[in-house]
């Protein structure tokens, strides 16, 4: 069964790039308690010899001519930035120097 | 129109006067389009005054679930993070539409990035069911079940992840069908789980339904998932016919827990078609106890995986509180996604983080394997199986929101036909004592929507069923 302490909740916030109040993280210490747990239920099954499925339809690669088309032009990659110099798109400095 | 009764225009005006009338009371639309419907409407009027052809499905009104891409208006997901988004390009769907002749009437509110059962997670409103404006509409696209029950549209665009077309539709008394995964482009539809996720229609009936699926379906070099097997001409599908048809009751849908007026609905349009001379057996698909921890997992791993795109530097929200860029992912995610979308991140990050992959992901892929081939082995004795849609009729706004597993479990008839990547539509097959709808759901083999249509269509034709109109017309 599993249980998922406010630890796991600091960690996996922290990969998921979230920042949680306290209130939110009790109540998913509890929440993903009840769903991971739920979860658990698969562990009834035997899947030793079982392929996964990995893709929603038998396809193999699927490819295209390498050939140059027309893409999106500047103005409209950059017109949904939240900051830009009208070239680049800008975000806070990452490097020091 | 062709006769010059009427023209697209007055048709436009017809549909854009009645979402003024209703709309303010079901919430549907998010974003209407009246100019830009007005003038796509005249230039189909001009083409048939020239005598053009304007398509096959010129003038008809179509109302677009807020999740895939249009050069018009925003797109937004009805989440924060994406608001006042302008998209630099129109979805595969969207310009194969437009090409066929459609009127688009605008956008429809849905469950935040499509995550939800009752449209309850939209960040822009709430949208009432038509039938009793105290109940959901069903979700994630519950703006476009409600809009065609409502006639504020006559085909509305949805997707399906794990029931959100067929749920809403169940909930709302209309049809609304999930084609075979690859049958239908994907192409500017945002992202939610990428080996479920799904688009396809709503309408009223079966004749539009067809007609919809024959300008939607086909190979699209955009999108690699997209299957090249050829498209039939969906309208001779709709043939009064199921002599030669066997249907399929999995005996694990139809258990002791499911009771009251489902049950009898669903029992009821089963006898209509074996009063017309269709072979009805029991068949078992065993691992359907296993199938919400399955998607559950798949779909939170995938979405986790999806949604790390909204980083605040190309599109979508920033937030003003940022001194490094760590700060700008953090922040931006935090504030902009609601509640929901952040349970179901935290999920997948978990469930994908280093020590679990093995026990939750793979171990959920792997019983995904067991589910699909019990589809396989029932599909070998049947042509389609029916079942309900959803374990209830559309319950009160409110009701779930408190209990997300409790949410999650309303899904339970509609999850596994994603999971096998297989066709199955709703349609309404009656009301219960209280006045709302309960769907029908009909499952087909990969592919073969055309038999999920014959038998949708020769049930339409004899459920001699007194359905009336929602009240709020």
């Amino acid at each position: 069964m599993a249980k998922i302490t406010q630890q796991d909740v600091d960690y996996v916030a922290r990969l998921a790039h979230l920042a949680l109040d306290d209130a939110t993280k009790e109540r998913l210490v509890g929440e993903m308690t009840d769903i991971l747990g739920y979860m658990d239920k698969l562990n009834e099954l035997n899947t030793d010899t079982i392929e996964p499925m990995m893709h929603a339809q038998e396809m193999t690669n699927v490819y295209r001519d390498d050939v140059v088309k027309p893409s999106l032009n500047r103005e409209d990659a950059l017109r949904n930035a939240p900051q830009t110099n009208g070239e680049y798109f800008l975000v806070p400095k990452i490097l020091e120097g | 129109m062709r006769s010059g009764e009427t023209t697209a225009a007055e048709v436009t005006q017809s549909f854009l006067n009645r979402i003024k009338a209703v709309d303010g009371k079901v919430q549907a639309y998010t974003d209407v389009w009246e100019d830009h419907a007005l003038r796509q409407a005249e230039k189909v009027d001009a083409k048939l005054k020239r005598g053009e052809d304007a398509g096959p499905l010129a003038a008809v009104p179509i109302g677009v679930k807020d999740v895939f891409c249009t050069k018009v208006g925003t797109t937004t997901c009805c989440s924060k993070i994406l608001k006042g988004y302008r998209s630099p390009f129109d979805a595969t769907i969207i310009e194969k539409l437009d090409a066929a002749g459609g009127i688009f009437l605008g956008k429809l509110n849905m469950d935040e990035f499509a995550m939800g059962s009752s449209t309850e997670n939209s960040a822009v409103q709430i949208t009432h069911n038509p039938w009793n404006l105290a109940c959901v509409p069903g979700g994630s696209s519950g703006g476009s079940a409600a809009a065609i029950a409502a006639d504020e549209c006559a085909i509305a665009l949805g997707s399906d992840t794990g029931g959100s077309i067929r749920q809403p539709a169940a909930c709302c008394g209309c049809v609304g069908l999930k084609p075979t995964y690859g049958r239908v482009s994907r192409y500017g539809l945002v992202a939610f789980a990428s080996s479920l996720d799904q688009v396809g229609p709503f309408t009223k009936d079966m004749k539009d339904m067809a007609l919809a699926l024959n300008v939607l379906c086909g190979l699209d070099p955009r999108d690699s998932t997209s299957s090249d097997i050829p498209v039939p001409d969906f309208t001779r599908a709709l043939r009064d016919d199921v002599s030669d048809i066997t249907v399929g009751l999995p005996k694990e849908y139809f258990t002791d827990a499911l009771g009251g007026d489902v049950r009898t609905r669903v029992e009821a349009a089963v006898n209509v078609l074996k009063g017309l001379g269709a072979k009805v057996i029991d068949v078992s698909l065993p691992h359907t106890d296993y199938a919400i921890a399955v998607y559950y997992i798949i779909c939170t791993a995938e979405a986790s995986a999806n949604l790390a795109r909204f980083d605040g530097v190309r599109y979508g929200y920033r937030s003003p509180n940022v001194t490094d860029v760590r700060d700008m992912y953090v922040n931006s995610k935090t504030e902009a996604f609601g509640p929901e979308v952040r349970r179901r991140i935290m999920l997948g990050t978990y469930v994908l983080s280093s020590g679990y992959y093995d026990a939750y992901y793979l171990k959920a892929q792997k019983v995904r394997t067991l589910i699909r081939q019990d589809f396989q082995k029932a599909f070998e004795k049947c042509d389609v199986i029916l079942t309900p849609t959803s374990p209830t009729p559309a319950f009160k706004l409110g009701e779930k929101t408190a209990d997300p597993l409790e949410m999650y479990l309303s899904d339970i008839y509609t999850i596994s036909v994603n999971l096998a990547s297989i066709p199955g539509m709703s349609m309404p097959c009656g009301l219960t004592e209280s006045g709302l709808p309960v769907g029908l759901q009909i499952l087909g083999k990969p592919f073969d929507e055309e038999t999920v249509l014959r038998v949708g269509y020769t049930y339409e034709q004899h459920r001699n069923l007194e359905m009336g109109v929602p009240p709020i017309a």
